[in-house]
């Protein structure tokens, strides 16, 4: 096979991956067009009804916050421990460095599930009452790692010559920090913070056990999907969907910019 | 340089930038377990930690069904696997090799997914496939064929898994595939090797930290996989999860959870170790 056809190939095979990926999304939001109550394909009546009925909701206006207030504190807290732990993942040699990042992978390879009844089982024995901020805490266990991973790549790409340099010319230890490493370190601290706040937003096994009484949109879908038919799950899966798109498309594109502004 | 930086204190510079991390790892992942492994010697049906140990638990797991259980999650973790080993492949390769300048725009359209919930993505595929859904209403209408819905067997769990799972596998080894440094390539090329005893030699050896990984962390997942039982398989088949879930909810019985628990922990922790026990992180993650 000639090195064309071979390559040709390989083409197809992803996009053909690419569309059963995306095959789901496109269920999903074919169904949340139609007015009417059930869903039959094709579609008979178009329209946006049930948008309007999902975003007049106060139950729903209710779970956006919730969900939107346990990301972003998970967001702030997740990028500031984990820039560290990125520090200590791929710029410091230091005697324990291995061990380490072998213990920050260890909750990313855990079941979900798992983690958050052993959490509630944890939360329980030390008395607390659950929330949405036990659920704050819930999502770090899993998200501080991922998000440390996703900035030691940048941090692997590094120069330490360049904090050496500041050093020489007579900065402070705060202003190296403040002047050189945190904005190299730039593109990484934010496809970080679009992680923590993305998985944070669309995690349902460990809101699940320990949000107590609170509950985030996940798991608002998964009881209505249970319970039966609602158009209001496609209009919601539909927002989760594109909204996330956007955000990294948008991530990308701003990165992209940042690059080419530099060289 | 590092003499300007050791002042005073008896840490070094990583292990400082370390701690903050490490001790919320040992409250909020080390506690956890420990608690999860204490309920597991409690008696049945207790909601406290102030009885005196025993093995019940284990004991009534072995008696019990729930082998089954751990026999369904364990197959359908290495059927998926397996499958989703061949279906990246060539995807990895592409994207460290032929794509160019689209890679970045097609890992990200990889990505995507993975931020959206996987109960949602599920759905989709219950609309896909449904009675009247976008499959069949389609042939139904456009070609009078009526077609039986495949929602809720076991081919759908496994398809189900493969969708969910596949970034996972995907990253780690395009990751891998662009270890191989184009040179060996060529050189084995040169020196007059096929183009399949290049695969077998060279790219996949040199490939093989972060297809390992990939390996590795899909059937770590898919072993705790639970939605796609749920969602798209019926009650056809049920994972331990499910197992540890009804334990802790309709059974309000934390200890035998617990211990079911314990066990999933030790196999997957078990594989954890051992595999990343052979691999160094940094010339993995390290390059770009």
């Amino acid at each position: 096979m000639s090195e064309r056809s071979r390559h040709a190939l390989i083409w197809a095979w992803t996009l053909a991956v690419l569309v059963f990926i995306y095959l789901p999304a496109m269920c999903i939001l074919l169904a949340s067009l139609t007015s009417s109550r059930y869903f039959l394909f094709p579609i008979q009546k178009w329209g946006l009804d049930w948008w309007r009925k999902t975003f007049d909701s106060i139950e729903i206006h209710q779970l956006f916050k919730t969900s939107i207030t346990i990301a972003l504190c998970v967001t702030v807290i997740a990028v500031a421990i984990a820039f560290f732990g990125a520090l200590a993942f791929a710029r410091y040699n230091w005697k324990g460095r291995t061990l380490f990042q072998k213990i920050v992978l260890l909750p990313i390879f855990f079941p979900q599930s798992v983690l958050g009844l052993a959490l509630l089982l944890w939360f329980n024995a030390i008395g607390l009452q659950m929330s949405w901020m036990t659920a704050v805490f819930a999502h770090l266990v899993w998200i501080i790692p991922v998000v440390t991973l996703v900035i030691s790549i940048q941090v692997y790409s590094f120069d330490p010559a360049l904090e050496e340099a500041a050093f020489d010319l007579g900065a402070s230890r705060f202003q190296v920090f403040r002047e050189v490493t945190l904005p190299v370190l730039l593109p990484g601290i934010v496809s970080g913070s679009l992680f923590a706040f993305l998985l944070s937003w669309g995690n349902f096994p460990l809101s699940l056990y320990t949000d107590g009484a609170d509950t985030t949109i996940p798991e608002y879908l998964y009881a209505k999907m249970v319970a039966g038919y609602t158009p209001g799950v496609p209009v919601l899966g539909t927002v989760s969907t594109f909204g996330a798109a956007l955000l990294l498309l948008g991530g990308y594109w701003l990165i992209t910019l940042r690059r080419r502004a530099q060289s | 340089m590092a003499a300007l930086h050791e002042t005073g204190k008896g840490l070094s510079q990583g292990a400082r930038n370390a701690l903050p991390l490490l001790i919320f790892l040992l409250v909020g992942f080390a506690a956890p377990l420990l608690a999860v492994i204490a309920y597991s010697f409690m008696p049945e049906r207790s909601f406290g930690l102030v009885h005196s140990p025993t093995l019940i638990n284990y004991a009534g797991i072995f008696t019990g069904n729930s082998y089954i259980s751990f026999g369904w999650s364990l197959s359908f973790a290495a059927f998926t696997v397996c499958i989703l080993a061949v279906v990246c492949y060539p995807i990895a390769y592409g994207l460290s090799r032929v794509f160019g300048r689209w890679a970045p725009l097609l890992t990200l359209l990889f990505t995507i997914p993975l931020f959206v919930s996987e109960n949602v993505r599920l759905y989709g595929w219950i609309l896909f496939f449904i009675k009247n859904g976008v499959l069949l209403g389609t042939l139904k209408s456009w070609f009078g064929v009526e077609l039986e819905s495949w929602l809720f067997t076991r081919g759908m769990v496994l398809l189900g898994m493969v969708y969910v799972y596949l970034p996972f596998m995907l990253f780690p080894m395009t990751l891998g595939v662009s270890m191989v440094p184009n040179e060996t390539r060529e050189a084995a090329r040169d020196l007059g090797a096929s183009r399949f005893q290049v695969f077998r030699e060279v790219e996949l050896p040199l490939s093989m930290p972060g297809i390992m990984i990939g390996l590795l962390l899909t059937f770590v997942l898919a072993v705790g996989a639970i939605a796609e039982a749920k969602v798209l398989g019926g009650q056809t088949i049920i994972p331990i999860t499910h197992d540890i879930e009804i334990a802790f909810t309709y059974a309000q019985n934390w200890p035998l959870g617990a211990a079911l628990a314990v066990l999933l922990m030790i196999v997957v922790g078990t594989l954890v170790l051992l595999v990343l026990k052979r691999f160094d992180l940094d010339a993995i993650l390290g390059r770009r």
